[in-house]
């Protein structure tokens, strides 16, 4: 969360971990070369509810060895890329055109709608996505189905198992105490190249939603000691420990967008948020929405004022979309509908202190037109499909350092290497001074995938070469296993903070002008310049 | 909550403060538990469903009573206003206790029931308290605890009021009465005049879970015991106890009750299950205790939580069956990287921290100050004054005035008082354990 902290990393001065390869709060890198291998296990967070343990096959399938990470930067990419590359995975980010790390002040005209920033006033007309960056992708390297195909996920090769009697020896058995829960962590099992960590935790998760069968009244065992009982109020009754409540890791995934949000593994409680959701709009078209939001720490009930936030926009969103509101004023009313809702939690007390409070960032795909949203210092980024194209941040954070830099007075290192550069100007709650939603619209003409996000991932993927490089290149296919291998990504980094993600993939428009989703192959190979 | 199966029982709530973000590695985990009992006699005043007590009154009538003669006058006469008090339908004796312990009223071993007729026969028979023989307190609670186990109540309550030292009877006697008593009655326990044992006198009281004090002057007497009796009318529930859960590995450092008093509970605590154990906190009404718990847990990593302890009321179950919870509470425990929220001290737990250390502080002076050790004793007690003064704790600032010139409050420079009357050091002994309540801002 944006909060300010004490010294320790060179850079800027958040105390350091053992095996932190990069700084938890600036993304930094914490030094060259990676520490041993074994504080490089991949996280095994929490799994979403299962309905059942795997029988021991479906876990014996998940849980080979994972190869080494690759030594930070080079290569950077995640280690499930290597297990599941596309038919047309880029090799590395071109050389050429590094996207512009850090704070882009505007996005270049010929990209964006002339001012990817500050809008608020509806209806301006978006222009068309005409930068260098962004050509024609190479027919042969058309990723599979078209993102914008009707949903086809492709299925998860973990996936829950079908429910059933629980396996109560299955249950005890230490060998296979790593992926569920982070008290083991990172000495458990490894993970199987491109098998979905959170899949294979899944399978074998004891509690979530309660096993048909496996306690008598309901009563689960411990997560953590795998002795006790579960209490009533969620504490074990043998160690005492606090058993994963239902938003310590979350799941979604829904046709053609999902998104994953993670504790992290410094953080008691997921204050992170998101809503997605897919709405036909009048012209039979449909129109898919992200919404994500990362709770303010040093506020009260950060939690509370994410989600009520999330819930709010995604609301005024299905609402204003189909009835033909242009995407760019739907976004600017959601975040205004979820300000009125984090401004709601606050007690109406004269002069509380600590209102609830939130950033957010939303991304609407419609119609060819991809629209973003935000206030405060969470993200959208796009990366096309076709890895030779150049990826690009879409927001501009509300944080002190960016201000610093768009208005001059301090140079881009040196404003982030500040102590204050975290810290958000601009948040949802009833304690914002004013609140100034951005809204930018942008038509690319070439398939991708908008990756839209809190800090708890991007301090560790800071830039858009970054964040592409560990995007795998079937995320457009299967989304909510990129959202996955992302928030994996944070997590082996350090996971300080809270991690959210969703990955909304926006097919290229068809030549014809038709809606997207008519003729959902080889639509990609075409890229008429709308 | 409703509690229709009793509807006299009163209602306990736990309130707990604490800070439970410890930082990596961290062990210790502090928590104050407020614990109120409420309820029961709003419901019960009017009704007659309260469940009866019964009360045993032991007045010294050692020889010493007779010197001067105010303080026989005055027990009778505080004893008399006790009977005045009792509630009709409360079963009650009154004792005699020298070397031996004699019963006064109503005789052969048994108890009277409480009403009109019964309290004029008893306020006639303190004639018979006459001074004369020795102090043996232990055989008076002997005799207590013989005739209170007659009464099926469930509040079973004596008032001890002795003027001298207990001199005719082995101090391992007096302490085997006192365990064989304990928690099968409460005892407040009280001297009059200035030549008893504090230790004495605050040991019965401790160990029978009732209050000690001094009424240096017998006249005094009545108005306490009027008070005292008032207070075990107003009890309601019996023979609760503390139950504290800790998980696997933990240990418990210590409990201490610390409001009203400081008492501390650790060494009393009998197994009850698994990695549970209870305390003794004897008999409550309308009241609010509150306890300060230490928990040494197993560390676990940053960003985990677990529970350090589950802290409940508990009432014994009716004839072997299962206890009934009355409140319960969480102490909870979050391992955190942020050292601004793990430094930090709870108000609550700072505040009565400090009050203990103030009544160590005040019998660790008086004792320093009776063996002649005048550096420890002025150093103790400016101590004691310091932190009676940064916590506000009026009564005790003005006790302790009375012992030591206060130079300084605020340094705790004090110089020792030449002279102090006898009465004012043993009031300052045995209020020591006294505390209050944080202020409220």
């Amino acid at each position: 969360m944006s909060m300010h902290r004490p010294s320790g990393c060179p850079s800027c001065a958040e105390p350091l971990e053992e095996g932190d390869r990069f700084c938890g709060y600036c993304g930094s890198p914490v030094c060259a070369f990676p520490p041993p291998l074994p504080a490089d296990d991949p996280t095994l967070a929490l799994p979403v509810p299962a309905p059942a343990p795997a029988p021991a096959a479906a876990r014996a399938a998940v849980s080979p060895g994972r190869p080494p990470a690759p030594p930070w930067p080079a290569g950077g990419a995640s280690p499930w890329d290597a297990a599941g590359p596309g038919p047309c995975d880029p090799p590395a980010p071109p050389a050429a055109g590094p996207a512009p790390s850090g704070v882009p002040a505007s996005p270049s005209p010929a990209w964006g709608d002339g001012g990817a920033a500050q809008d608020a006033g509806a209806g301006s007309a978006p222009a068309g996505w005409t930068g260098d960056g962004y050509h024609l992708a190479d027919p042969a390297c058309a990723p599979e189905p078209g993102p914008a195909a009707p949903p086809a996920p492709a299925p998860e090769p973990a996936a829950p198992a079908p429910s059933g009697p629980a396996d109560p020896a299955a249950a005890q058995d230490p060998a296979y105490g790593g992926g569920e829960t982070r008290h083991d962590r990172p000495y458990g099992g490894p993970d199987a190249p491109g098998a979905s960590p959170w899949a294979a935790a899944a399978a074998e998760a004891p509690y979530g939603s309660t096993p048909p069968g496996h306690e008598a009244a309901g009563r689960k065992t411990c997560v953590a000691c795998r002795a006790g009982r579960v209490d009533t109020d969620g504490y074990c009754e043998h160690c005492g420990h606090a058993q994963p409540r239902e938003r310590d890791h979350v799941e979604e995934e829904l046709g053609s967008v999902a998104a994953v949000s993670d504790r992290g593994l410094r953080h008691h409680r997921n204050e992170d948020s998101f809503a997605v959701a897919a709405t036909a709009l009048a012209d039979g078209s449909t129109a898919t929405v992200a919404i994500v939001c990362d709770g303010v720490s040093s506020a009260s009930r950060p939690d509370d004022a994410s989600a009520a936030a999330a819930a709010a926009a995604n609301e005024t969103l299905l609402e204003a979309l189909p009835r033909g509101t242009h995407p760019k004023e739907a976004m600017h009313r959601a975040i205004l509908a979820a300000a009125d809702a984090v401004t709601a939690l606050a007690p109406e007390v004269p002069g509380a202190q600590n209102a609830p409070a939130c950033t957010l960032v939303g991304a609407v795909v419609s119609g060819g037109l991809l629209t973003v949203g935000w206030v405060g210092d969470s993200r959208a980024y796009w990366v096309p499909d076709d890895r030779g194209a150049l990826p690009r941040r879409l927001t501009e954070d509300d944080s002190w350092a960016a201000q610093m830099v768009a208005a001059g007075l301090m140079g881009e290192a040196e404003a982030y290497a500040d102590a204050r550069a975290h810290a958000i100007t601009g948040w949802l709650g009833a304690d914002a001074y004013e609140l100034e939603p951005h809204t930018a619209t942008f038509r690319p003409d070439h398939a991708g995938v908008v990756v839209v996000c809190t800090d708890g991932l991007w301090n560790y993927a800071e830039s858009a070469v970054d964040m592409a490089r560990v995007l795998p290149a079937d995320a457009a296919v299967r989304p909510l296993h990129g959202a996955q291998v992302l928030v994996g990504h944070a997590l082996d980094g350090g996971g300080h903070d809270n991690v959210t993600v969703a990955v909304v993939p926006f097919a290229a428009p068809p030549a014809d002008g038709t809606a997207a989703d008519a003729s959902p192959r080889a639509e990609a190979a075409a890229h008429p310049r709308a | 909550m409703a509690n229709f199966a009793k509807p006299s029982a009163p209602h306990f709530s736990v309130e707990v403060y604490q800070n439970e973000f410890l930082p990596e590695g961290g062990r210790e985990v502090h928590a104050i538990l407020t614990v109120t009992s409420t309820g029961g006699a709003a419901a019960t005043r009017a009704s007659v469903a309260r469940g009866p007590a019964a009360v045993v009154v032991m007045v010294d009538c050692s020889g010493s009573m007779d010197y001067p003669p105010e303080k026989m006058r005055g027990a009778r006469e505080a004893t008399a206003a006790a009977i005045d008090t009792l509630r009709d339908g409360t079963w009650f004796a009154v004792i005699a206790g020298t070397h031996i312990a004699r019963e006064v009223y109503p005789g052969q071993g048994r108890l009277a029931v409480a009403d009109r007729a019964t309290r004029a026969r008893a306020k006639e028979a303190l004639g018979g308290l006459t001074p004369s023989g020795g102090t043996a307190i232990g055989t008076w609670l002997r005799l207590a605890d013989g005739l209170l186990r007659q009464s099926p109540a469930a509040i079973r309550h004596g008032i001890l009021l002795t003027d001298g030292r207990n001199e005719h009877e082995d101090p391992a006697a007096l302490r085997a009465v006192l365990e064989s008593c304990a928690g099968r009655f409460t005892c407040d326990a009280r001297g009059v005049g200035t030549d008893w044992e504090v230790k004495e006198v605050r040991g019965v009281a401790s160990a029978l879970l009732g209050s000690a004090d001094i009424v240096a002057d017998p006249a005094r007497l009545t108005e306490d015991f009027t008070l005292m009796m008032e207070k075990a009318m107003g009890k309601e529930v019996a023979d609760v106890a503390l139950r504290l859960w800790t998980p696997v590995g933990a240990e418990v450092r210590y409990v201490k009750q610390v409001s009203p008093s400081v008492e501390d509970l650790s060494g009393r605590r009998t197994e009850a299950g698994p990695r549970t154990g209870d305390y003794p906190t004897g008999s409550w009404g309308d009241e609010s205790r509150e306890y300060h718990v230490c928990v040494h847990v197993p560390p676990a990593a940053v960003g985990q939580e677990m529970l350090a302890a589950r802290a409940s009321l508990v009432l014994p179950g009716a004839a072997g069956g299962p206890p009934s919870v009355l409140g319960q509470g969480l102490v909870r425990v979050v391992w955190t990287a942020d050292p601004a929220t793990s430094t930090a001290i709870n108000p609550q737990v700072a505040h009565y921290t400090g009050q203990a250390e103030l009544a160590q502080a005040i019998q660790q002076g008086l004792e320093a100050r009776k063996l002649g050790d005048v550096d420890g004793a002025t150093a103790k007690l400016g101590r004691a004054v310091q932190l009676a003064s940064v916590s506000g704790n009026a009564d005790t600032a003005r006790l302790l005035a009375k012992v030591v010139d206060v130079v300084d409050a605020a340094a705790g420079t004090v110089r020792l008082k030449a002279k102090v009357a006898d009465a004012d050091e043993m009031t300052l002994e045995t209020r020591s354990t006294k505390t209050v309540r944080v202020k409220k801002t």
